[in-house]
Order: C-alpha cells, then structure tokens, then sequence
C-alpha cells in the first residue's frame, strides 16, 4: 500500500513540514525529541490536524487542504499505539480490547479471545491496567489495536517507557507479532537500534523537517548530511577541506585523507563511527589519526576511549585558530569504543599509537 | 413538638438541585473544556459567577427573571402555570444555580487531568465521541465527579440567601432549615435553633466523611507520610 504524506504545519515558533511517499511495509522515522516526529504520525492518524497539505494511504485520500477533507479518526482505521500505551483505567484487559469492536457479544466475544491467545495474555483477561506489567500493558494496548483491524499501525515511541532489560526482549517480541501483519507499520524513535532493527525504509527529520529518507540500510552505510549521521549513531566528524578527488585534508584531526573512492564535490565534513577504527602500533599508516590518551569510560561489554589527536609540536595550526566561531558543536575528542573480544591485545600492546580510518568506513558528508 | 418539615425540605430540594446540577455540571464542564481563548474564559465566567456573588445578588437576578411581572415569569405562569416566586419549584431552581459551580468546576478538574491520550486512542479506535465520554471520560473521572456531586448537594442543602429572596420563608413549604434557624433565632427561641444546628452540624460531618471516603478509594489511598 502507498502512503503519501505532504503537511504542514505552525505551532507557535515551531514549524512542521514533511514529505514522503513509500510503498515499504515498516517505515522508520528517526529524530531527537520535539523533531516533529510524533505530530507527523499524529497528523496521519486523525489526531492532529494539519494546517495544509495532503494524507493520502492507497487510494484513498484521508486529508487535503485543497479538497477540504478531512476524514474523522474513527473512519481512517489506523492503529495508533501510545507511548504511555493509553490503556483505559476503568476497564479491564477484556474490556479494553473490546472497546472499540462492532458487532454481536457473541462476535466480540470470540475476537477479545482470539486476541488473548494470540498476544499472550492469558490470566490477565480480569486485571487492570496498572497491575499489569510494562510488557504486559504494551501487548494489551497492541491486542486491543489488532482487534480493531487496522489497515495501517503506528508506533509511537513504543519502548521509551520500558526499562533497558526488558527493552531488547520486547523488541525481538513485537517484531514477530508483527511478523504476520500485513499491513503497513510506521515506528517512530529516537533510538537508532529500534529503527534499524525494525524499519526497511527510514526517515530521519530534524526541527520540523525530512532531512534524509531512503532504505535504512543504505542510509546508516551513507547518512549524506552530517545531521543524519549524527542521528544513526556517528560519534566523529571532522570538517574537511577537498584538495583533489582523492585527498582532502581533515581538519579537525590535523590529517590527510587519501582515498581510492572519489571524494563528493559537496562533501563538507568526514564523518566516522567509534567502532570502526583499526588500532596501530608502531608505524604510522595512511589515514591515521596521531592520538592522545584522552578519557575512558568501561561499560560492561565495550570500552570508550575519548582520545586527543596529537598535533606537531603542539602549534595551532591555521585552520584551528577560529574554529570556535565555525564549528562549535564538532568535538575534537576522537571516539573509539572497542568490544570486549579486542580487549586482551590492548592489555597487552597498551594504548595505540595510532587510530587507523578505513576507506570503507569512511562517511563524505554535506 | 419539632416541626420536622424544614429538614425534608432541605433534603428534598438538595436532591433536586444536585440531580440537575449534575447533569448541567457535566455537559457544561464537558464543553467549555473544548473551548479555547475567549471563548472558554467568557463561558467559564458565567458558569463560575454563582460562587463568586454573594448569594442575595444571584437572588435578585433570579427574582427579576420569574417574577410574575416581568416577561419570562409571566410567560411561565402563563404557559405552564409554573408558579417560581414563592413556591418549593424556587426553592429548587435558586439552590441549582447556587450550587452549579461546584459541580461544574470539580467535573471539569477532573476532566482536565484526564490523559488526552485516552480520547485521542478512543478515536482511533473507532469509538464515537459519545461512546469515548460515557465508556472512558466519565468512568476515568469518577472521582473528581463524585466529591463534586457530594459538595453540590451539601452547597444546595444549606443555601440561604437566594432562597429566601426567590422562594420566600413559608413555613411547611419552603422553609428550609437555615431559613428556620434564621427565623428561630430572630424570636429569640435559641433552643430550636440549637436543635437544628446539630442537625445540620450531624449532616456536614457525614457529608464530609463520605467524601473523603470516596476520595481515598483511589491508587493514592493509603498514607504517604
């Protein structure tokens, strides 16, 4: 099915304007808090309403300003599942599945029962929301949204409200309830995992707008815009001057870069994620960076180091001398996060000497 | 003997007025919350303006409005043959307007601190919108609903000032019991009055233990200290 989103939006300084079109089933919209994020799934299900633009899911239109439609909420058959999971209090498990089904008793009946058995809620059919569990209230709200049948279903920041160990399970979990919907999903999150995991397609929006938007795979490979690579999950930028089509010179890091690849006209800044540095010891390769021991914060399975690149003979080169005017948010500190299985050769080898950037990692960004 | 008719009175026109305060209450708080800028605030005025006027103003308007001599009484009194001015019916319609922002203001607190989130799911659930208020607003908001409905019929049971402008002090018929203490006690008679003054001390109380009784059935029962 094809959704197509063009809306506009002004809530006091904040300006909302989103445009996509995708055939994907399971849609990944990506973006820190108060991107926009939720009032675009907002706008989509009924909720909020637009101030210009159009909503249209296969054939049917659902808003446009220029034709004066606006279809109700109750009419779309869109699931909207809350992030707070917006179970009714009164009721119990049962009812609220119930809720919003037509039909006989006997017909509602049978549904609420199928829904029980097939999200796993059996023994709770008498409970209240708030004696059940995270998890449990999460499969009830998305029971009572799959018992309604609806065409499309939209996540809202599903697993925000859940502690981080039951996160990893009810991901894996919701993914393979969701397995047999055949329906279009659209997740909203600002965590990069759930969207990869989960999306095939990702947009990525900041301050009320799509910054990038493509296959999720090719977009965490190749972000395009610092912003968007920041959004994925990158740690290291540097700005970069372009020499020729195969050098440029990393200023932030005090290095040149030569790359087989061609490097874009355009490309501002080099981007590269924490993980993918090669450590050397001893000898300087090509595309090394020079560092500094810096900080160091252990976490269970991964170490982070936040390393200095050195420079020669400590001066200030020339392109550092006004950096705090151009490039403030830019940390100098080099990230480099290293999983555990590489930990015995730093404890044997000691800190390296250099952090080695891989052409194939290597992010060109506007 | 006592003359027990005051305390029936007094009940049977606090029923009344909290009956129909209640609804009015409710569908007004109901619809002034989706109301917004001046709108809200024009009509929250007016809802609110009963509690805010000393009792004897609100009377004065009243008896202004179904005085058999101005154009809508008389109508009334035409129409229907529905007599206000010095009868029970008074009695009832000075109490509910008295009482009214009680029931009003508390349906709408509790209506406001309802997660918006629950509507907008009812929605998209395919709930109509009358199907949402009875089946979750309401429901979610019973308890502010009720302390309110406890407090209007306490406000109606004791109401003095508006009623005793619009539907006058007739004995066995719209004396209620704050007018009978106001009577009693201009005699001189402070026994009677004291009697009375038990009652209404007794029925406050009990009033006042209910509510909180009703109040603390909620998940924030218990003591937090």
């Amino acid at each position: 099915m094809c959704l197509f989103v063009n809306v506009q939006k002004k809530i006091g300084t904040f300006q909302l304007q989103v445009q996509f079109e995708s055939q994907a089933r399971r849609i990944g919209i990506l973006g820190v808090s108060g991107c926009g994020k939720s009032m675009t799934l907002k706008s989509i299900a009924g909720i909020e309403t637009p101030d210009i633009g159009k909503i249209q899911v296969g054939n049917q239109i659902l808003f446009s300003s220029a034709a004066r439609i606006n279809v109700k909420p109750q009419k779309r058959r869109i699931g909207y599942l809350f992030q707070n999971y917006a179970l009714f209090p009164t009721m119990t498990v049962s009812q609220n599945i119930a809720a919003g089904l037509k039909g006989s008793r006997q017909e509602k009946q049978e549904r609420v029962q199928e829904m029980i058995r097939k999200f796993r809620l059996e023994g709770l059919e008498e409970q209240f929301p708030e004696q059940l569990s995270g998890g449990q209230q999460q499969r009830t709200a998305l029971a009572r949204i799959m018992a309604y049948e609806p065409e499309m279903l939209l996540l809202d920041e599903p697993f925000s409200a859940l502690d981080v160990l039951l996160k990893d399970r009810l991901q894996w979990e919701m993914m393979e309830l969701l397995e047999e919907y055949r329906g279009t999903v659209i997740l909203v999150s600002h965590s990069r995992d759930e969207i990869f995991r989960f999306s095939e397609e990702l947009l990525i929006m900041a301050q009320g707008k799509v910054i990038t938007y493509g296959k999720t795979k090719r977009i965490f490979a190749n972000p395009g815009t610092r912003e968007a690579a920041r959004l994925t999950g990158c740690k290291n930028f540097s700005r970069i001057h372009r020499q020729d089509g195969h050098t440029a010179l990393a200023r932030d890091w005090g290095i040149s870069l030569h790359v087989e690849q061609e490097i874009p006209v355009g490309a501002n800044y080099i981007g590269y994620r924490a993980h993918d540095f090669e450590p050397v010891w001893g000898k300087r390769r090509k595309n090394c960076i020079k560092v500094q021991v810096g900080g160091l914060s252990e976490l269970p399975f991964e170490r982070n180091y936040y390393l200095l690149p050195e420079r020669k003979g400590g001066e200030i080169p020339e392109w550092e001398k006004n950096r705090t005017k151009i490039a403030e948010d830019i940390s100098e500190l080099v990230c480099w996060f290293v999983q555990k299985e590489k930990w015995s050769r730093l404890k044997e080898k000691g800190l390296p000497d250099y952090l080695e950037l891989k052409e194939e990692y290597m992010m060109f960004l506007e | 003997m006592l003359d027990w008719s005051p305390l029936w009175i007094s009940l049977k026109t606090g029923i009344a007025a909290t009956f129909f305060c209640f609804f009015l209450g409710i569908f007004a708080a109901w619809k002034t919350m989706k109301l917004s800028g001046a709108k809200k605030a024009v009509w929250d005025g007016i809802f609110t303006l009963p509690l805010v006027l000393p009792p004897t103003v609100a009377g004065f308007f009243l008896l202004l409005l179904f005085s058999r001599r101005r154009i809508f009484g008389n109508f009334l009194y035409q129409t229907f043959e529905l007599k206000v001015v010095q009868s029970w019916l008074g009695c009832i319609i000075a109490a509910t307007v008295i009482a009214f922002p009680l029931m009003y203001r508390n349906a709408r607190a509790a209506f406001e601190q309802l997660d918006v989130n629950l509507i907008y799911a009812g929605r998209t659930l395919g709930m109509s919108e009358s199907r949402i208020f009875w089946k979750i607003v309401l429901p979610t908001a019973s308890p502010g609903v009720a302390s309110g409905t406890i407090l209007t019929f306490a406000r109606a049971l004791g109401e003095y000032g508006a009623t005793s402008m619009l539907a006058g002090n007739i004995p066995g018929k719209t004396a209620t019991i704050s007018q009978k203490i106001g009577m009693v006690i201009q005699d001189g008679d402070y026994l009677t009055a004291g009697v009375w003054v038990a009652v209404v001390l007794t029925m406050a109380f009990g009033i006042l233990f209910l509510m909180n009784l009703f109040a603390g059935t909620g998940k924030r029962s218990g003591k937090r200290w």
